[in-house]
């Protein structure tokens, strides 16, 4: 038995998600999927597990071809996925949970399941109180029932995504041992990370992702150094990096401990110069975006302090955070940042300081069209801000940022843009470091980081791995970091 | 392209609602072209016919204009009918108790409906922001309470002396009635009717040329971009079902102080609910819910004819509404998502 994955395409829109994806696992193994974020794992594993059709190509378990329409259809052919966040029904009971999904529209046979639950259970060397809340479990036990139930379901494909985000040291040893349990009894396991030391430790084999495409696969074991550069490409840096004068501290964070979600960042020390500028590096969720949304206001640590020009801000709301000059650019520019329906010449009213209460539209389209020509928009007054490409709505960002900024927060200040229209969005943006603003930016782009931040955070598993001037750095030593090791 | 688009399919859409409705009335037996020629006349055809088809259309455009403010903040304001019965209440309670000619009690019947609709939206309102229950579900609940009061004034506290009966309050003193009109020999309802264009123009002018109206429209286009731009979004929200249901409230003056002259519980005429739907079809905007409302009110002042003349159940001016509303909805869906595409994810070109 072996899963052959044949020329799989994808397509969202432009982005080429899945570009011809071939490779073969066998019986009994370990597999690992590595690549960087958007590199197209989750794609891919969406497609096996039967949450979107390919555009085209097949899937063969045994030698057969897989219908996958839906995540019913894949599992009764024997695929299973466990998702980051195990879709458990927290309300529910643990039996429930358990019985639901099996197969039958109607019938439910609790005693039934019951008795297969602690069946299954036991081969698994789990054990679960069946009459309990699923909500009183831990993450880590939340995956156990869903492997649970996925095993009684009759899945001989399990894929896992990104499953150690959230759980214990503890649990990721048991986690290993069940995948390699589940391996060694002739499953197929699918285990996908960025994290570079896991695959080392789990698996027997590795397919390295990247732009949609296959770009390596072979037995395990496998140089890090040849995994990192097979991740993230070669990265030339220019030597051009503009470094300016920084001045005396204006952001402070002291012993900052910050929640959101499944990522738990603690004791978080930071000083950045007013001038400065810091590159925020790590997988997505390793704790740049709580320390971004800390820093402006949007999530306020539960212990610890932040500091902006003097000014103390550890429980101020987030108007207060705009009121002390601020600004963030949130990643999601037409979820977090623009209104869609509204136009250019509405959105730089809302962006003014000007408070009269009836708009005076002639002036308005007026400063509309001095923006669209300074920040070169490809608009026009009117237009709505969902007709702009990606590089316009981030350029129409950048003209709704007021002038007197002391502190700017980016989240990817330059994704999906062309390379012309990123290189504009940092000219600009290095233009403020002569008032004294300080940028902090998060970014999977390695280049970016490097060549534009003075230093470089790299953020692993929720707490800071490294602080290093970017000019010490190069892109294999950050690639290194970002997967959590230190280059030896 | 676009609005030329929805347009013509809005115009399609209500052709074909009329020929569903004369199906309808084939179905049942009824002479089509007869039918429709007596709701015209119904509602249309003398002055005094006219006067109370205008007379109607007050309370519903007010209703609708104040709709227009909470959809733009992105509500959904169901609770605007327990909001003119609650104008309605606090009208009757001012124009039972406050003595003086009606230059003083008319003002100030007026003002009591419009605190006593924006109180009532302002309760929703709280329940959103503060406590997190969804506009629907508390301003229906509030819908039954405000029902639920109206009826309990009406055969308890404030009955008619000697008798409590569900027909009403006793009727309000003559200096209380909003004054009508000569004119063609028939009263017109002036002041209703100056209500209703006054507020189009407010609210027309309130998104059209206001710093508010754009931040409303910002808040109800996407919340949480706004609170991020530094807009306070839960004051927003507030001030829209403020003003929203003081409209509300002032449609459930004219309904008490011009049309009953009493409080009845059946006070708010489903004038409420109707007008989400004149909204519905006037695309969320000011602009067109005066013609709309007219030609709603119409439909059901007319179908009372149906009924004398052709033994028709009213009630099916209301179907007749209903299927009109369906069609045209069905219409603006494909003609928005027509042209961008299927949900299926494009093809690159």
């Amino acid at each position: 038995m072996a899963l052959e994955i044949r020329d799989i395409h994808k397509h969202f829109g432009p982005v080429r998600a899945s570009d011809g994806v071939t490779f073969t696992v066998e019986e009994g193994s370990l597999h690992g999927v590595l690549g960087e974020n958007g590199a197209g794992k989750s794609t891919l594993m969406k497609i096996l597990s039967g949450f979107y059709g390919a555009d085209s190509g097949e899937i063969l378990l045994d030698g057969k071809t897989l219908n996958l329409d839906s995540p019913a259809t894949a599992l009764e052919s024997g695929i299973g996925m466990l998702h980051q966040d195990p879709l458990v029904f927290l309300p529910l009971t643990i039996l429930d949970n358990f019985a639901l999904g099996s197969p039958g529209p109607y019938r439910l046979d609790r005693k039934e399941a019951r008795q297969e639950l602690e069946r299954v259970s036991a081969e698994l060397g789990f054990s679960f109180n069946p009459s309990r809340l699923a909500a009183s479990l831990t993450v880590g036990e939340r995956q156990q029932l869903a492997i649970t139930r996925l095993m009684w379901l009759g899945a001989k494909v399990l894929i896992f995504d990104e499953p150690t985000t959230g759980i214990s040291a503890t649990q990721r040893n048991q986690l290993f041992s069940t995948l390699r349990h589940l391996a060694e009894a002739g499953l197929i396991v699918m285990f996908v990370s960025h994290k570079l030391e896991e695959v080392e430790d789990l698996c027997d084999s590795v397919t390295v992702i990247k732009q949609g495409k296959v770009v390596f696969g072979a037995p395990m074991p496998i140089a890090p150094e040849v995994l990192v550069e097979k991740m993230f490409g070669q990265i030339f840096v220019e030597q051009d990096r503009v470094d300016a004068e920084t001045g005396d501290t204006l952001v402070k964070v002291s012993g900052a401990t910050l929640e959101m979600g499944t990522t738990h960042v603690e004791d978080l020390n930071l000083e950045v110069a007013s001038g400065e500028v810091i590159g925020l590096a790590g997988l997505e969720g390793s704790g740049q975006r709580a320390l971004l949304r800390a820093c402006a206001g949007l999530l306020n640590p539960s212990t610890g302090s932040l500091m902006v020009g003097g000014k103390d801000l550890t429980k101020a709301s987030y108007r207060d955070h705009l009121r002390a000059g601020v600004h963030y650019l949130p990643a999601g520019r037409l979820e977090e940042g623009l209104i869609q329906g509204v136009s250019i010449s509405e959105h730089l009213v809302l962006a003014s300081e000007d408070t009269s209460f009836f708009v005076d539209w002639g002036t308005a389209k007026q400063r509309a069209e001095q923006k669209i020509e300074d920040y070169s928009i490809k608009g026009i007054p009117t237009s709505n801000a969902e007709a702009l490409s990606g590089g316009n709505q981030q350029r129409l960002l950048l003209s709704m940022i007021p002038d007197i900024v002391k502190l700017l927060l980016l989240e990817h200040p330059t994704r999906g843009l062309d390379v012309e229209s990123a290189a504009y969005v940092w000219t600009r943006l290095l233009e403020r470091r002569s008032d004294g603003t300080s940028i902090i930016f998060g970014s999977a782009d390695l280049d970016e980081l490097l060549r534009y931040s003075d230093r470089i955070i790299v953020f692993f598993a929720g707490s800071v791995f490294a602080i290093r001037n970017a000019v010490d750095l190069d892109g294999e030593e950050l690639g290194y970091l970002i997967g959590g090791k230190e280059r030896v | 392209m676009k609005i030329s688009r929805t347009t013509s399919a809005t115009v399609i859409a209500v052709l074909a609602a009329i020929g569903v409705g004369i199906l309808l009335l084939i179905a049942v037996g009824a002479p089509p072209f007869e039918a429709l020629s007596l709701l015209i006349e119904g509602s249309f055809g003398s002055a005094s016919k006219m006067s109370a088809t205008l007379l109607a259309w007050s309370p519903l455009v007010l209703a609708a204009a104040g709709l227009v403010v909470t959809f733009a903040a992105g509500l959904w304001n169901i609770g605007v009918e327990g909001q003119v019965i609650m104008g309605a209440i606090a009208a009757s309670w001012v124009a039972r108790s406050v003595p003086g000619p009606p230059a003083v009690v008319i003002p100030l019947t007026i003002l009591a409906g419009a605190i006593g609709g924006l109180v009532w939206a302002l309760l929703a309102g709280v329940l959103k922001t503060r406590f997190h229950v969804h506009e629907i579900f508390g301003g229906l609940g509030l819908d039954f309470v405000a029902a639920g009061l109206a009826t309990y004034l009406v055969i308890g506290p404030w009955a008619r002396a000697g008798q409590a009966s569900t027909s009403g309050t006793d009727i309000f003193r003559e200096e209380a009635w909003m004054p009508e009109v000569e004119a063609f020999g028939v009263g017109w309802p002036i002041i209703p009717i100056i209500l209703g264009l006054v507020s189009v123009a407010i609210v027309w002018t309130l998104l059209r040329g206001t710093l508010f109206g754009l931040k409303l429209k910002a808040v109800g286009s996407n919340a949480y971009s706004s609170y991020l731009r530094g807009i306070p979004t839960n004051s927003y929200i507030l001030g829209a079902m403020a003003i929203g249901g003081a409209f509300a409230g002032v449609a459930g003056t004219v309904q008490a102080t011009a049309f009953h002259h009493k409080l009845v519980p059946a006070i708010s005429g489903g004038y409420g609910f109707l007008a989400i739907l004149v909204v519905l079809l006037a695309g969320f905007g000011a602009a067109a819910i005066a013609p709309i409302s007219l030609f709603f009110v119409a439909i059901s002042v007319g179908s009372t004819q149906l009924d004398l003349r052709l033994g028709l159940d009213s009630a099916f001016g209301g179907v007749l509404q209903g299927i009109i509303v369906l069609f045209v909805l069905f219409a603006s869906a494909y003609a928005v998502k027509r042209p961008s595409g299927s949900l299926t994810p494009q093809k690159e070109p």
